[in-house]
């Protein structure tokens, strides 16, 4: 117990005085959390839009001050001709040019019918999506308000309603996807390059000849890694309830326990790796490549699994922080229980349990 | 005789290669032995074998009266190791460093400090034992590496080719304290690839090619082979060597 405990203090004094990486390691979820939160948002506010009307009448410019005011879009130009469309958006003045007809007003009245048409910067194709969508209802909704009390006789009106995320916030999604990620990198790739630098440095070969057993060399290895995630958990749940305004929809109880084990899981994965490497800089790729590429790309955390080519759904299995973002959605966001996230939960403990085998059974090895 | 190190017939294959071959000898207590070979004459192998990092394939082998085959732990409680590297924690403190190795041998706090106050004196590091390992001289890691190696105050202290890229002078001082480990009854096993340093020896054994091709004091050796000093009975014997490096 005392061999354990003069390691841990040991590996704590290495943590501590590494100032700079303390540093990156507390403030990453944070920085992580804003970027996320604030900046790296999809969803669409102040769409530039340029409008293109032949003839003004009431009608046009109410729809143009009706879509003006709307936080979604800003209306920044008009312009005459539709030669003026092309150079519009080479200049990136708009991301969407909404064109009326000639006369629009008058064929309304007259016709019956009348047509705009939405020209968008497909650039980025979820966005356009979004806001040419957006328009649209902007624009259905004037068409509601005109027709008012007259009678149609048939009216199919769709009410939709967005469960467990009504305002539509994108960082219900992110922020499993950040826990998944953050918590990952911290431990594995911390881990592996602490017991990769003892390799380097020549001191594991000392530990190896004194009587300290492998076992507590590694427990002492992990455990500042874990007090480490922990902190860093708390962090990303304390920033996304009060900062982000997520609440935590189901239990903390049990968003904390398949957190321990998603950590847990972590460590063992840096622990393998560590068996596998010689040197810092490959623990770090390995890492790098294996972990952060997979993770932040097929776990669901940006991209959605179900549209991904099969061959890729198959592969995202073997990704634990899939199972992770995915029970965390189904605690905190849906707010279900322990009973929703079983599977989630057997997944987890077999891939801790495998490669706790694994990485130990390597781990022996080398003492040979 | 009162022998702290016994091999007998150890050997060491790796697959088809016969890195060890057969060596046996004995180490008496308070000896300083000195373990020399060229590269990859299995001086390495044979000590990993020694301290219990690696089984021997066949042959027997005791180290501190415990077999190195089914008392590893034993035998690793009652050895120190100081590598060719000096490896101690950088970003540790000189006195860290001392704490750390004492508490994995196992030591109580007490001793710890009582030990640390006695060596911070002798070593004359007052003034370097709050100091991080990083800013120290080569000179001074070397002999931290070594007195951190025989804190726990082993029976067999097993040294690595510890006098690497230190100048004579350093070498001369560091050798001084392997002869007060010595006198304190600490036997000292030492490989170098410095044949001066094998005449400090009382006794020096050579291997070649994974067998040990002499095993006698310096002077008995050089009457052996009638050569003026170690470096000529050395290259005697390792010219002999079949082995590509």
């Amino acid at each position: 117990m005392k061999q354990l405990l003069s390691f841990v203090r040991k590996e704590f004094y290495h943590i501590l005085r590494d100032k700079t990486t303390i540093l990156i390691l507390l403030l990453m979820p944070i920085i992580q959390i804003i970027l996320f939160g604030f900046a790296l948002t999809t969803e669409v506010k102040d769409t530039r839009v340029a409008v293109l009307i032949p003839q003004s009448d009431e009608i046009t410019t109410k729809l143009v001050e009706r879509i003006h005011a709307s936080s979604y879009f800003d209306v920044v130009n008009t312009i005459q001709s539709s030669y003026e469309i092309q150079k519009t958006f080479r200049d990136s003045q708009a991301k969407l040019v909404l064109v009326f007809e000639n006369d629009f007003a008058a064929k309304l009245k007259h016709d019956g019918i009348a047509h705009i048409q939405l020209i968008a910067d497909a650039t980025d194709p979820n966005a356009a999506t979004s806001f040419t969508f957006y328009v649209s209802n902007i624009i259905a909704s004037y068409q509601q308000d005109m027709i008012g009390t007259m009678k149609n006789p048939y009216q199919i009106t769709p009410e939709v309603k967005m469960l467990y995320n009504p305002q539509m916030i994108g960082a219900f999604n992110f922020v499993p996807g950040v826990l998944g990620m953050i918590l990952i990198l911290i431990c594995a790739m911390m881990t592996s390059i602490a017991i990769v630098r003892e390799k380097e440095k020549g001191t594991m070969e000392i530990l190896l000849v004194s009587p300290m057993r492998p076992i507590y060399t590694i427990l002492a290895k992990i455990t500042p890694y874990f007090v480490l995630s922990c902190i860093n958990f708390l962090t990303i749940i304390i920033l996304s309830v009060f900062v982000l305004k997520v609440p935590i929809a189901g239990s903390f109880f049990t968003l904390v326990i398949i957190s321990m084990l998603y950590i847990f899981v972590a460590l063992a994965l840096g622990l393998l790796i560590s068996t596998l490497t010689e040197s810092q800089v490959a623990a770090m790729l390995i890492s790098g490549m294996a972990l952060m590429i997979p993770v932040m790309l097929l776990s669901g955390m940006i991209f959605p699994i179900e549209n991904m080519p099969l061959p890729l759904q198959i592969f995202s299995n073997v990704i634990p922080a899939r199972w992770y973002i995915s029970a965390v959605k189904l605690v905190m966001i849906q707010g279900l229980g322990f009973s929703a996230i079983i599977k989630e939960m057997l997944v987890l403990s077999f891939m801790a349990i495998t490669l706790i085998v694994i990485s130990l059974k390597k781990f022996k090895v080398r003492l040979e | 005789m009162d022998n702290v190190i016994t091999a007998t017939n150890l050997t060491k294959q790796f697959g088809h290669f016969t890195a060890v071959d057969q060596i046996s000898f004995e180490v008496e207590r308070g000896e300083i032995f000195g373990f020399l070979g060229a590269n990859g004459a299995g001086k390495t192998t044979a000590m990993r074998m020694l301290c219990g990092l690696s089984k021997p394939t066949s042959g027997i082998g005791t180290v501190a009266g415990f077999d190195i085959h089914t008392q590893t732990e034993k035998v690793k409680k009652n050895i120190g190791y100081m590598s060719q590297k000096f490896s101690l924690y950088d970003d540790l403190k000189v006195w860290e460093n001392i704490e750390l190795f004492g508490g994995i041998y196992g030591m109580n706090d007490q001793d710890i400090k009582v030990k640390t106050d006695k060596l911070m004196y002798e070593l004359n590091f007052e003034k370097e034992r709050n100091m991080l390992v990083a800013s120290l001289p080569l000179g001074f890691k070397q002999k931290l590496a070594f007195s951190v190696a025989i804190f726990h105050q082993p029976q067999v202290v097993f040294l690595d080719e510890p006098t690497g890229g230190v100048d004579p002078v350093t070498r001369r001082m560091f050798w001084e304290m392997i002869y007060k480990a010595a006198e304190n009854g600490i036997t000292v096993f030492v490989t170098t690839h410095y044949m001066d340093e094998a005449e400090y020896c009382n006794r020096v054994s050579i291997m070649v090619d994974g067998r040990i091709e002499a095993l006698d004091s310096p002077k008995n050796l050089k009457a052996h082979y009638s050569a003026k000093n170690m470096d000529e009975v050395f290259q005697k014997l390792a010219r002999k060597s079949q082995r590509k490096e």
